[in-house]
C-alpha cells in the first residue's frame, strides 16, 4: 500500500517521468493505430517497427552519438524505406502483401541487429542503452525524453485534428475519396509519416516486437464499443494510456517485472475484455440476446398450446392440465413448466387449481403469433411457392420475430387472407 | 572446425525453414509463421520450469503446444470475435510474446533464457555445446544432431505428404469436396512450423526464424514456376544465406543469425532487381504505400 | 432418375440467409443450368451442394444418398477466379489433382493416373499445355484445365460454377460440345450461369434462383417472361427484410 502511495503521489520525479513516458506513447500510438487498423494494415506497423533498429543504429554510427533527435531521424528514414519496399514489391512482383511484410520486417531486423551487435562488440562505450530500441526500456524514460515525446505527440494530434475528415475518408472508403478529387497519396503519405513517428518513439517503451501491440490492440478493443470513428479514436486513447500507466505501476511495485510486456499484457486483457463485455458486439451480450430469443420463442410456443388446444374444442379459456398442454407439441416437462410460470409473471396465464388457464391478453398475444405463423406459412406458398407441407417448420421460427411493422405489410402484401395454405383460419385481432 | 559446425547448423536450420516456408507463402500464411516463431515463446519457458532444464523434448512439445494454441488463437479472434485477420494475427502472437518475456523475468532465477538470447539466439555456441556419450565418445554439437533430426522429419513430412499439402494450398474447396481433411493439413503444417522454431530458437533466435521461413522461399517464389523447384530453389538461397551469413558477421563482428538474415534480404534483392531489369513491366495498380 | 435432391435448404452468412428453403429434384442424364443475377445465391447452392458451406435447415440428397456416401461419383469445378493462378505448378499437376483420393494422398502417383489425366486433356484440347505453368495460361485455357481436372475424376454428376464466364466464343462452344458429349454418357451436369440469352440453347432444365426458387423444370416451362421477371425483377421486399432481422437479431431459422 505503501509504495502505491508512493507511485501515486510522484514523490520520485523519475517515476512521474516514466508514467508520463509510457502514457503518451501508448496514447499517440493507439491514436494512429485506429487508422492502421481500419485500413486493415495493423502489420504494416510490425514491419516498420522493426525497421527502425537499423536506422537507428545507422544514426548512431553516422553521427556518434545517442542524441534521440538524432536517433528518430535515423529511425524515421528506414521506417519509410520499410513502407516503400514493401509497396515496391507487391506492385512489382507477384508477391503477396503479407510475404512482402514479411520480407522486410525480417530482413531489416537482421539488419539491425547485425549493426547492432557490430556496435557492441566495437566498445563503444557510448552505445550502452542503444538497446533500448531493442526490447524498451520505458522504466528508464528520463526528463529530455518526455520533452521529445511530447512534441511529437503533439504533432501527431494536431496532424489527425487537421486532416481527421480526409483520413476518416480514406480509412472507411478509399475509392470515393479518389473520386471525390481528395490528394489521397498525400494523405497516405501523411498517414504514413504519423505511423512511422509513432512507432519510432513507442518502440522505446515496448521494444521491437511488441511495438505492434501499441497500435492494433487498442484500436481492435475500441471497435467493439463504437461505429463511431471519433469515440473509437478516444476509447484507444484512453486504453492506451490507462496501459501506459498500469505497465509502469507494475513495473514500480515488482522492480523485477518489465514495463513494456506489461504494458501490452493489460492493452490485451482490455482489448479481450472489451471482446466479452462490450455492449451489443461482446461474447456476452450475444449470449444474451440468445437467451432473450430463446425465452421468447419458448413461452410463445406455450401460448400457442393453449390456442390450438381452443381451436380444438371450441374453448379457447378452457382450463387446461400440463399433459393436455403437452399433447400437441413435442416439449418437455420441465420446459413447458418454465414457460407457464414466465407466462404467468406477465399475466397471460392463471393458475386455477392444479390447471392453467389463459387471460384475457395472453389470448390476444396467442393469437398474433398464429397469425404471424399462418401469414407466414401464406407467404411461404404464395411467394416462395412452396409445397403446403413445406411451409410449417420455417413459420415455426419465423413466427418469433416478425415486428409490427414487418406484420403490417405482410398483411397488405398477402391481401389480408383469412385462410393458411392448410385451410386453417388466421385469426385477426380487432 | 568451429565454422564448419555453425554453417552446418545454419543451414540445416535453413532448408528445413525454406521448404516449411515455402508452403507458408504460398498459402499467405507468412505472417502467421510470423506469429508462431513469436508465440512459442511461453511455450518454451513454461517447458523449462516444467521440466527445470534445457532438455529437448519437454521444449519440443512446449513449443508445438504453443504454436498450434497461437493458430487456434488468430482463429478464435477471427471467426468469433470477427476481427480482420491482420489484427487477429498481430494481438495474438504480441500477447503470447509479452506473457512469455514477463514469465522469463518472473522466474529469472530459475530459466537460463535471456531477451538477447530469445531474440537472436546463440548460434556461435554451437560448437560448444557437445554431445559425449556415456562411454566418451565425442558425437560433435548437439545441434547439430537435433537440426539433422528435425530435417528428416520435415523431408518426410513433405514427401509423405506432399500431394495433401499441393492439394489444400492450392484449392482449398476443391480438397474439402474430395472429402480431404483439410484441418489436419493446416494443423499439421503449422505443428510443424512450431516445431522448426523451437529448434532454431536457440541457435538463431525467435525473430530471425521468420527470415528463414519467408525469404529465401520468396526469392525461389520469383524466379520458379515449378513447386519442386521452388523447394530445392529455397533451400539453396536459405545454405547460401548460411554459408554468406557467417563471413559477413565474422568481417564486422556481429551477430551470425543477424548476419544470415541480412544475407538473405541481400540475395532477395539482387534476384528481385535482376527481374526488373529483365522485363521492366508496368505497374499492375496505382502506387499505394501501405498495401 | 433423380441426381439431386434439395430439401427444404436455407443458407445462412452470419444468420441472414441468402437461399430460403430451396426444394428441387434435378433429373440424372441432362444439363442442368443454375440461373439467376448476380448475388442470387448461386454459388452458395452448389457450396451447400457440395457440402463446403454450413446449412441451417434441410438437407441434400445426391443419388438418393448422403454427400458422404457418393462423394467418389461427383465432381465439383469451384470458379477459375477461387484460386491463385500464380502457384507454382504445371497444367498437368492441376490435372492430376483430379485423381487425388483419400485413399491415396499418401501414394505416388501411378501410371494409371497419369493416363487419365492425359486422356482428360486430350478432351478439352490442352494436351499440348501439358507442362506448361498455370501462370501462363489465359482465361479461358485456366478454365479447361479446371474442366480437364473434373473430367479426370470420372464422375457421374458435375457440378460447375460459371465455366463460362471470361472464355471466347471458341472454347465456350468446345466447352458445350464436351458437355452434351458427357450428357450422351449418362452423366449429369449442372451448370452455373448468368446469361440468360444463352441458357435456353444451352440446357436441357432450369433452375432459377434469386435467393429463393422461382422456378425449376424443363426449360420449356420455365423460359416465361413472367418467371424471368420475377427472377430478375429484383428481391422480395418482406424476405429480405426478415432476413435483415434474422440478421440483427442473431435468429436462427430454426428453433434451437
Ligand atoms: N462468405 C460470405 N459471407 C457473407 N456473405 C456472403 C458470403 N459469400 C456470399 N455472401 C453473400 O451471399 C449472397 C449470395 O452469394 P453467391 O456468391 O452465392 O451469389 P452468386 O449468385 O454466385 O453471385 P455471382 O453471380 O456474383 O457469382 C450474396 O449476397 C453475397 O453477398
Ligand atoms: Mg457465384
Amino acid at each position: 500500500m505503501n509504495s502505491t502511495f508512493q507511485f501515486i503521489s510522484f514523490s520520485d520525479p523519475n517515476v512521474l517521468f516514466v508514467v508520463l513516458g509510457t502514457m503518451i506513447l501508448g496514447a499517440s500510438a493507439a491514436i494512429v493505430g485506429c487508422f492502421s487498423f481500419l485500413r486493415k494494415r495493423a502489420l504494416v506497423g510490425d514491419a516498420i517497427a522493426h525497421s527502425i533498429l537499423p536506422g537507428v543504429c545507422l544514426a548512431f554510427m553516422v553521427s556518434g552519438s545517442k542524441n534521440p533527435f538524432y536517433l528518430i531521424i535515423g529511425a524515421f528514414i528506414t521506417g519509410w524505406l520499410s513502407l516503400l519496399l514493401i509497396d515496391g514489391i507487391t506492385r512489382t512482383t507477384k508477391i503477396k502483401s503479407d510475404t512482402a511484410i514479411g520480407i522486410i520486417l525480417s530482413v531489416f531486423f537482421g539488419v539491425g541487429i547485425l549493426l547492432l551487435t557490430s556496435i557492441q562488440h566495437s566498445g563503444n562505450a557510448a552505445q550502452a542503452g542503444l538497446d533500448k530500441f531493442l526490447f524498451g526500456k520505458a522504466a528508464s524514460l528520463t526528463k529530455d525524453d518526455i520533452y521529445v515525446f511530447s512534441s511529437i505527440a503533439i504533432v501527431l494530434v494536431i496532424v489527425v485534428v487537421l486532416f481527421y475528415k480526409e483520413f476518416k475518408l480514406i480509412s472507411f472508403n478509399p475509392d470515393y475519396a479518389k473520386v471525390i478529387g481528395l490528394p489521397v497519396r498525400f494523405l497516405e503519405f501523411l498517414l504514413a509519416t504519423i505511423t512511422v513517428l509513432a512507432v519510432a518513439v513507442g518502440i522505446q517503451a515496448v521494444g521491437v516486437v511488441l511495438m505492434a501491440a501499441l497500435l492494433i490492440t487498442p484500436a481492435s478493443g475500441a471497435r467493439f464499443w463504437t461505429d463511431k470513428l471519433s469515440t473509437m479514436i478516444l476509447i484507444a486513447t484512453l486504453f492506451g494510456a490507462a496501459s501506459g500507466f498500469l505497465g509502469s505501476y507494475i513495473s514500480y511495485i515488482a522492480p523485477a517485472m518489465p514495463t513494456g510486456p506489461w504494458i501490452v499484457m493489460c492493452l490485451s486483457l482490455l482489448t479481450i475484455g472489451s471482446i466479452w463485455f462490450a455492449p451489443k458486439t461482446g461474447m456476452l451480450s450475444k449470449f444474451r440476446v440468445q437467451k432473450e430469443n430463446n425465452r421468447k420463442i419458448l413461452i410463445e410456443n406455450v401460448l400457442k398450446l393453449f390456442y390450438h388446444l381452443g381451436e380444438r374444442t371450441n374453448g379457447f379459456k378452457d382450463e387446461r392440465s400440463t399433459t393436455a398442454l403437452l399433447e400437441t407439441r413435442d416439449l418437455r416437462i420441465k420446459e413447458l413448466q418454465r414457460g407457464l410460470n414466465l407466462l404467468k409473471q406477465s399475466h397471460w396465464v392463471r393458475k386455477k387449481g392444479e390447471n392453467w388457464v389463459i387471460t384475457e391478453s395472453g389470448l390476444t398475444e396467442a393469437k398474433r403469433i398464429i397469425k404471424l405463423h399462418r401469414l407466414w406459412e401464406m407467404y411461404l406458398n404464395q411467394r416462395l411457392k412452396l409445397q403446403p407441407d413445406h411451409v410449417h417448420n420455417d413459420a415455426e421460427a419465423i413466427e418469433h420475430i416478425i415486428t409490427p411493422q414487418l406484420e403490417i405489410e405482410l398483411e397488405k402484401e398477402l391481401n389480408y387472407p383469412t385462410k393458411d395454405p392448410h385451410e386453417s383460419i388466421i385469426p385477426y385481432n380487432e | 572446425m568451429e565454422a564448419f559446425w555453425i554453417i552446418l547448423v545454419g543451414s540445416l536450420i535453413a532448408v528445413s525453414c525454406a521448404i516449411l516456408g515455402s508452403y507458408l507463402i504460398l498459402r499467405k500464411m507468412a505472417m502467421v509463421g510470423d506469429a508462431i516463431s513469436h508465440a512459442v515463446l511461453p511455450g518454451i519457458v513454461i517447458a523449462y520450469l516444467l521440466s527445470g532444464s534445457r532438455e529437448t523434448l519437454p521444449m519440443l512439445l512446449g513449443a508445438a503446444f504453443l504454436g498450434v494454441l497461437t493458430t487456434i488463437l488468430i482463429e478464435l479472434f477471427y471467426k468469433k470475435a470477427r476481427l480482420q485477420i491482420d489484427a487477429s494475427i498481430g494481438i495474438t502472437f504480441t500477447w503470447l510474446f509479452a506473457i512469455g518475456i514477463i514469465l522469463i523475468s518472473l522466474f529469472a532465477g530459475q530459466v537460463d533464457l535471456d531477451q538477447d538470447c530469445v531474440l537472436y539466439g546463440e548460434i556461435a555456441y554451437v560448437p560448444l555445446d557437445l554431445w559425449v556419450t556415456e562411454s566418451g565418445y565425442n558425437m560433435g554439437p548437439r545441434t547439430v544432431w537435433i537440426a539433422s533430426g528435425l530435417l528428416l522429419l520435415i523431408v518426410l513430412f513433405i514427401w509423405k505428404g506432399y500431394k495433401g499439402l499441393f492439394i489444400t494450398t492450392f484449392n482449398e474447396e476443391f480438397a474439402k469436396a474430395l472429402g480431404i481433411g483439410v484441418a489436419f493439413w493446416h494443423y499439421a503444417l503449422m505443428g510443424a512450423v512450431s516445431l522448426t522454431t523451437v529448434v532454431s530458437f536457440e541457435s538463431v533466435g525467435a525473430i530471425l526464424v521468420v527470415a528463414l521461413l519467408i525469404v529465401p522461399p520468396a526469392t525461389a517464389y520469383l524466379i520458379t514456376t515449378n513447386l519442386k523447384k521452388m523447394l530445392v530453389l529455397a533451400s539453396i538461397f536459405g545454405i547460401l544465406s548460411a554459408f554468406g551469413g557467417y563471413y559477413l558477421a565474422a568481417a564486422i563482428n556481429g551477430s551470425i543469425a543477424g548476419a544470415m538474415a541480412t544475407v538473405a534480404g541481400i540475395l532477395f534483392g539482387i534476384v528481385w532487381v535482376a527481374i526488373l531489369m529483365q522485363k521492366r513491366r508496368p505497374s499492375k495498380t496505382a502506387i499505394n504505400y501501405l498495401d | 432418375m433423380i441426381s439431386i435432391e434439395t430439401h427444404n435448404l436455407t443458407v445462412s452468412y452470419n444468420k441472414r440467409p441468402v437461399l430460403w428453403n430451396i426444394d428441387f429434384e434435378l433429373p440424372t442424364g441432362s444439363i442442368v443450368g443454375i440461373i439467376g443475377p448476380n448475388g442470387s445465391g448461386k454459388t452458395t447452392l452448389l457450396k451447400a451442394i457440395m457440402g463446403l458451406v454450413p446449412t441451417s435447415s434441410g438437407y441434400v440428397k445426391i443419388f438418393d444418398k448422403d454427400l458422404a456416401d457418393v462423394r467418389q461419383r461427383i465432381s465439383y469445378v469451384p470458379q477459375r477466379e477461387s484460386v491463385d493462378w500464380d502457384f507454382p505448378a504445371s497444367v498437368m499437376d492441376i490435372v492430376l489433382m483430379g485423381r487425388y483420393k483419400k485413399a491415396n494422398l499418401m501414394k505416388r502417383i501411378s501410371k494409371a493416373d497419369l493416363e487419365i489425366a492425359a486422356e482428360a486433356l486430350e478432351k478439352v484440347n490442352m494436351l499440348e499445355f501439358s507442362n506448361r505453368q498455370i501462370s501462363q495460361l489465359s482465361g479461358g485455357q485456366q478454365q479447361r484445365v479446371f474442366i480437364a481436372r473434373s473430367l479426370a475424376q470420372g464422375a457421374d454428376l458435375y457440378i460447375m460454377d460459371e465455366p463460362f464466364v471470361g472464355v471466347d466464343a471458341a472454347t465456350e462452344e468446345a466447352i458445350l460440345n464436351l458437355l452434351s458429349d458427357m450428357k450422351k454418357e449418362g452423366k449429369t451436369v449442372v451448370v452455373v450461369h448468368h446469361d440468360l440469352q444463352t441458357a435456353k440453347d444451352y440446357f436441357d432444365w432450369i433452375v432459377l434462383l434469386n435467393t429463393r426458387m422461382v422456378a425449376a423444370g424443363p426449360k420449356d416451362e420455365i423460359f416465361k417472361e413472367e418467371l424471368l421477371q420475377e427472377a430478375y425483377g429484383g428481391k422480395l421486399n418482406v424476405l429480405s427484410k426478415v432476413g435483415d432481422l434474422m440478421k440483427e437479431k442473431a435468429f436462427n431459422v430454426r428453433e434451437k
